[in-house]
């Protein structure tokens, strides 16, 4: 166990190796990946071309959300992205050979490949989260460093969770990964609005329930200082390492029920 | 002292499938969700350093067992103890000691230079460096890896791949190999040096054997023993000496007369099939010898060419399918 | 003809037989659709119309947009890209028909296939959750039917173009990622262009991306008049007709460089 992170390290550079073969194709990929996702906040510039504030939000605001939500989102595409292929190594038969290994599924399921494209989306990210945080008025204290702080790791377990658990059904249904980007790119999406906009069966199901509302809005409106129109115990907005680990846990046991179930094919 | 035991073992699938009968855009969408059982109650044990044959047709349920007993697929039913562990439930410990080459599905990176595989795959099975370097010598040396050890397994032909498959699956010591179709595809020097390969690691380092083949010839030059399974159950689990010999006494003469005539009426043999001038005569050893069968056949026609046909497994595992053979499947 | 007949027929049947990804999609299709009909609502709530849209044309497009995203499929088409990476597709080349019009149908097969099955379900859902529009005259729905045919036209004729510039560059993902960006943002798909600022969205819309989206909703929102809409039409066909002969150029490119390198 103790040597995981030195396999995965050899594995994941052993990936970009292979990558770095064709480098202007790569160029293009990371150049596409940043003007792909950035049309997603040029979409929420236009509406706001059109109204000063969104559901009591500011620009300024939404873009808190959005450079949240996509740098979380797309550094755990990069990271485990791939499982998106799933279904396709389960059709080909390749994970018969991920089981004749003595490792842990997931982890090479999740080594298999490495999105280093999604940089471009990162990058995006990074740039709306800083305009943000930059025109934003925040009134700094240690309880909003922290929470700040903390973002990152809970928001990624939590979006990284959604992934696992949902490629879960892959085991029963090998052509279904369309509908889990309801909930992986969906859960992106979600979470680059103020949620409160959202019809409330939507919000019971991916806010809470599928715990979205912990990456990155309830953290939010205690760090920008927002009302919480949601009626949710304040005590929320500061729950989502606990539910991260929560939801890490389910999504974890989820897909070994998974993995006992996988059928492979052919006979 | 058995290192795989399986008792009763079982696999049942729900398969959906168009409803029969039903057609157009709406039969398509129609389903209907039926039960297969793929294996249905094998029974048997391998011993240490045994080299077994397990055949069949396909669909009959040979892959459904080698995925159970290599912890890929959970039994429906029965129990299957290898190396005294449960495969499903140890996966894992399991997989430490056993190599796998599934002739279809490659256990290497393809876009990565063969020699890049072995060294990924040692940290995976965490193989001690010296362990590591003495194997990757020893099997570069027997299985010829030197002129590709750096070419991209995406460009290696086929006959390269599977012994680079052969090596990746071999270089952690396993105890026990599943082969799978480890011949197919290759052409006959290559299905023979991957043969000798084999036999010689069974008594090098006395592996245990468990080997999936459509190739009759794959099972006469290793395994002594063989398992011949159809529609998920055991038919036949023995000798493949001893079933040779069962039919092994019936040979085959085959004749090319000058000219064409009807079967020709000798004692001892009888005509099977005619074609042309060539005829196919068989005979049982006890009732006639080839040389007076040739003398006889020459005596009434005029004889160009001929050849004897040894009994293929292939034939008698055909007529074990069929039921030809009425005796029980004896287990060992 | 009858050769590209069955290829279309083909090109559909292809996809009937993947029961499950089509309810897998229709089901994220109508969530994103979802979703994004209650940005509509937010913004709506705001204000009473934007760039000529009422909330109920807002909602409309939003869940057409959903439906007709497999007609223009935007995102991850490869077939041709493949069969070049692969060098099959010289022996293409050699067969007697003609390689656009062949993918043509085939993709036209499909894009028809896509229309009915992941096209009508989530905007049925969306029109029995939300306020939508739905035109009353016959004339309306079978400009819009024509129009979508065009989209589909227009869509294949640009990812043709992106398929076969695997000819010239190694890998074909980059250039996939940079065209989807495009199509994404000018189409109308991400925001309807109507929703633009003035000054740029008059420019987009000259452009052929808003004949895979903005034309065929407009249509159906009724947004111009008979005289309109037919020009519409005629707008999509002009541009249908303009990529697919800047794709038989480049084809034509591509042969030569086949002949001359030997694929």
């Amino acid at each position: 166990m103790a040597d995981l992170p030195a396999i995965y390290l050899r594995l994941i550079s052993a990936r970009i190796r292979a990558q770095l073969q064709y480098r202007l194709s790569f160029l293009l990929d990371v150049l596409g990946s940043f003007f792909l996702t950035i049309i997603d906040f040029l979409a929420i510039i236009v509406i706001f071309y059109h109204l000063p504030a969104l559901a009591g939000w500011t620009l300024e605001e939404v873009a808190f959300l959005y450079g949240t939500s996509y740098v979380i989102f797309k550094l755990v595409d990069m990271l485990i992205g791939h499982l998106d292929g799933l279904g396709d190594q389960v059709q080909a038969g390749q994970f018969d050979m991920i089981m004749v290994r003595p490792l842990g599924a997931l982890f090479q399921v999740v080594t298999l490949d490495f999105g280093m494209r999604q940089l471009g989306a990162v990058l995006q990210g990074l740039i709306i989260f800083g305009l943000a945080l930059w025109r934003v008025d925040i009134d700094w204290n240690t309880g909003r460093v922290l929470l700040l702080a903390q973002m990152p790791f809970s928001g990624a377990l939590i979006f990284a969770s959604v992934w696992v658990a949902g490629h879960t059904i892959i085991f029963w249904i090998t052509r279904g990964r369309e509908a889990i980007n309801a909930f992986t790119y969906g859960g992106n999406m979600f979470t680059t609005y103020p949620i409160q906009i959202y019809g409330a069966w939507l919000r019971r199901l991916l806010a809470f329930i599928i715990p979205l509302a912990f990456v990155n809005y309830l953290p939010a409106l205690y760090i920008l200082d927002k009302p919480n129109p949601l009626g949710v115990p304040d005590a929320l907005r500061f729950a989502s390492p606990l539910v991260a680990v929560i939801a890490a846990i389910v999504a974890w046991r989820l897909w070994n029920f998974g993995v006992r179930h996988y059928r492979s094919t052919g006979s | 002292m058995a290192i795989i035991t399986v008792q009763d073992l079982e696999k049942t699938f729900a398969v959906s499938r168009r409803r029969e009968g039903a057609r157009g855009l709406i039969g398509r969408l129609a389903r209907e969700t039926v039960q297969v059982r793929a294996v249905d109650g094998i029974s048997f044990a391998v011993k240490r350093g045994e080299m077994v044959g397990y055949i069949g047709p396909n669909g009959a349920g040979k892959s459904t067992t080698i995925k159970m007993l290599t912890g890929i697929l959970v039994p429906s039913g029965g129990t299957v103890q290898v190396m005294d562990l449960d495969p499903s439930r140890r996966r894992i410990d399991v997989a430490r000691r056993i190599g796998v080459v599934f002739g279809q599905r490659s256990q290497l990176w393809w876009d990565l230079p063969l020699a890049d595989s072995f060294a990924l795959l040692r940290h995976i099975y965490r193989i001690p460096e010296q362990r590591y370097r003495a194997n990757v010598a020893q099997f570069t040396e027997l299985l010829d890896l030197g002129g590709f050890l750096q070419t991209p397994v995406r460009q290696l032909s086929l006959g390269q791949r599977m012994r680079g498959e052969l090596t990746a699956a071999l270089l952690h010591d396993p105890e026990i190999l599943y082969l799978d179709e480890p011949t197919i595809g290759l052409d006959v020097v290559a299905k023979a040096r991957i043969r000798e390969f084999l036999a010689q690691l069974n008594v090098d380092r006395g592996v245990t054997v468990l080997l999936t083949t459509h190739d009759m010839g794959d099972i006469e030059r290793l395994c002594s023993r063989m398992l011949v399974i159809d529609h998920g159950r055991v038919i036949y689990d023995g000798d493949v000496q001893a079933i040779k010999e069962r039919y092994g006494g019936e040979r085959t003469l085959i004749v090319d007369l000058e000219e064409p005539g009807p079967p020709i009426d000798v004692p001892g043999a009888r005509v099977v099939k005619v074609d042309g001038p060539r005829q196919w005569l068989r005979f049982h050893r006890t009732d006639a010898t080839a040389a007076s069968l040739v003398a006889a056949v020459a005596a009434r026609a005029r004889l160009l060419d001929l050849t004897i046909e040894e009994p293929a497994i292939e034939d008698i595992v055909r007529r074990i399918y069929e039921g030809e053979a009425a005796w029980e499947a004896s287990t060992a | 003809m009858r050769l590209y007949w069955e290829v279309a027929v083909r090109g559909f049947r292809r996809y009937t037989t993947y029961r499950a990804a089509t309810l897998a999609g229709i089901f994220t299709n109508t969530i994103f659709g979802f979703m994004r009909a209650y940005v509509m609502l937010a913004l709506f709530d705001a204000v009473t119309e934007v760039g000529g849209y009422d909330v109920a044309d807002a909602l409309t497009y939003t869940f057409l947009a959903q439906g007709l995203i497999m007609v223009a499929y935007l995102w991850g088409w490869w077939d041709v890209a493949i069969t070049i990476r692969s060098g099959d597709v010289v022996t293409d080349f050699y067969r007697p028909f003609d390689y656009q019009a062949y993918w043509l149908a085939q993709d036209l097969g499909r894009a028809l296939y896509h229309a009915v099955a992941r096209g009508i379900p989530p905007f049925v859902v969306g029109m029995l959750v939300f306020d939508v529009r739905l035109p009353l005259s016959p004339l309306v729905w079978v400009a819009f039917l024509v129009s979508i045919a065009l989209a589909a036209t227009v869509s294949f004729a640009m990812r043709f173009m992106v398929n076969l510039s695997a000819f010239w560059l190694l890998d074909y993902r980059g250039p996939g990622r940079l065209a989807a960006a495009l199509w994404t943002a000018l189409s109308g798909f991400a925001v309807p262009v109507a929703f633009f600022p003035e000054g740029i969205g008059a420019v987009v819309s000259l452009l052929p991306f808003v004949a895979l989206f903005e034309v065929p909703v407009d249509i159906f929102l009724e947004r111009q008049s008979g005289t309109g809409a037919a020009g519409a039409l005629l707008f999509q066909a002009g541009w249908a007709l303009v990529l697919l002969a800047a794709g038989r150029w480049m084809l034509a490119a591509a042969r030569r460089k086949v002949v001359i390198q030997g694929g």
